[in-house]
């Protein structure tokens, strides 16, 4: 029980990317494999995400204390969120986004061609 | 193929948990992600920049590179989904060769008029996510994001044609390239004051006061001007990615 409350976030993450993995080899429709593939990019931002966490720290956004109208800004590493972590992500969901878009562009060009998503209906009619 | 993959999975399940516990515990604040580069960016980035959003000075500043050739991809996915599904003859029906079938236009009167008042709200509060990025979570990709939904509300609620006379293929089509430019551009001018690419502290002749503070004055305003650039890129990328997908390339009516 407390191997799992240690690990829950990995644990989390890697049914996450079993799901993924599986929909993304197993599954016959080529919009549920688009589908898979967003799990498993999910997986991995969320992570990278959990790797990031300091334990008693806040969003990545200095504290200041303001005396006289003088602002002093807080420094401390240990007083924040790990941000590298967080930028890497933030770049990786736009690359998502995109990929995610091109995908189902070539679905459709694929269905219009065709007349279906699922794969061994394809195969059929093109050999 | 079924029962194949899911053996796969569950050996890939098994070999991940065989090696969880080399990983470190949640929360650590001395693991190994934790320790050597993001510490000295949350130590040195106020003095550096005075930005107090780190994410916004490491993304826009430290490692500029990458953000760029992010906004490059963007960019490029939306060249590859015109490419593939941009016909040239879309708006001159006469010239089709296959027949799309007619399509009742439909007629929502309490979305297309809750819509139209949510619309300019919506980008008022992208245009602030972008401009307050430097002190509150934000920046142009978020901001871009919010404006790029903002236009698809307006396709989505009416008719894709009324977003497009708004915002038309042309122009989303420039204003993609135009971000990307931007974010160049002030790479470039880097360069042309003497400094490396996207050293924006190289800018500091731009900018008054001692040349360690218009250093830092350099920096913060580049940072603004690059997510200005970011923001233009996503937000017209995604409208196009939703208005080519959701039309087939027609672009004549959506979902």
């Amino acid at each position: 029980m407390e191997w799992l409350q240690i690990n829950y976030n990995y644990l989390l993450v890697i049914v996450l990317l079993m799901i993924g993995l599986w929909a993304m080899i197993g599954k016959n429709n080529l919009v549920k494999k688009c589908i898979g593939m967003c799990i498993f990019q999910n997986a991995i931002i969320m992570f990278f995400i959990s790797m990031g966490v300091k334990a008693g720290s806040t969003i990545p956004i200095l504290n200041y204390t303001k005396v006289d109208g003088v602002k002093t800004y807080f420094t401390e590493a240990s007083m924040y969120a790990n941000p590298l972590t967080q930028i890497l992500m933030l770049t990786a969901i736009v690359v998502g986004v995109a990929t995610l878009g091109m995908a189902l562009t070539l679905v459709q060009k694929i269905y219009s061609e065709y007349g279906t998503c699922e794969e061994d209906e394809i195969l059929k009619k093109i050999g | 193929m079924k029962v194949l993959s899911l053996i796969i999975a569950l050996v890939m399940g098994a070999l991940l948990t065989v090696i969880l516990d080399d990983l470190p515990a949640w929360g650590d604040p001395n693991s190994p992600a934790n320790a050597h580069v993001s510490a000295y960016y949350l130590e040195n980035a106020y003095e550096q920049t005075h930005v107090p959003n780190v994410v916004t000075a490491v993304l826009a500043d430290y490692r500029g590179f990458d953000t760029m050739f992010e906004t490059g991809v963007v960019f490029v996915a939306v060249i590859g989904i015109m490419g593939i599904l941009r016909r040239e003859d879309a708006p001159n029906s006469s010239k089709k060769s296959v027949k799309r079938p007619p399509h009742q236009p439909p007629d929502p009167v309490i979305t297309g008029v809750a819509a139209r008042f949510m619309v300019p709200f919506m980008q008022i509060f992208g245009l602030y996510v972008i401009a307050h990025g430097h002190y509150s979570p934000g920046g142009g990709f978020q901001g871009g994001v919010i404006l790029g939904a903002s236009i698809i509300l307006m396709a989505m609620t009416g008719e894709l044609k009324s977003a497009l006379e708004r915002m038309t293929e042309d122009w989303f089509i420039i204003m993609t390239g135009l971000g990307f430019l931007i974010f160049a551009g002030v790479g470039l001018a880097c360069m042309f004051y003497g400094g490396n690419f996207l050293d924006y502290s190289a800018l500091a002749p731009l900018f008054g006061g001692t040349p360690q503070e218009a250093a830092i004055t350099a920096r913060y305003h580049a940072m603004l001007w690059v997510e200005i650039g970011v923001g233009f890129t996503v937000m017209s990328s995604m409208f196009a990615i939703y208005s080519y997908l959701a039309s087939d390339g027609w672009m004549d009516r959506g979902l």
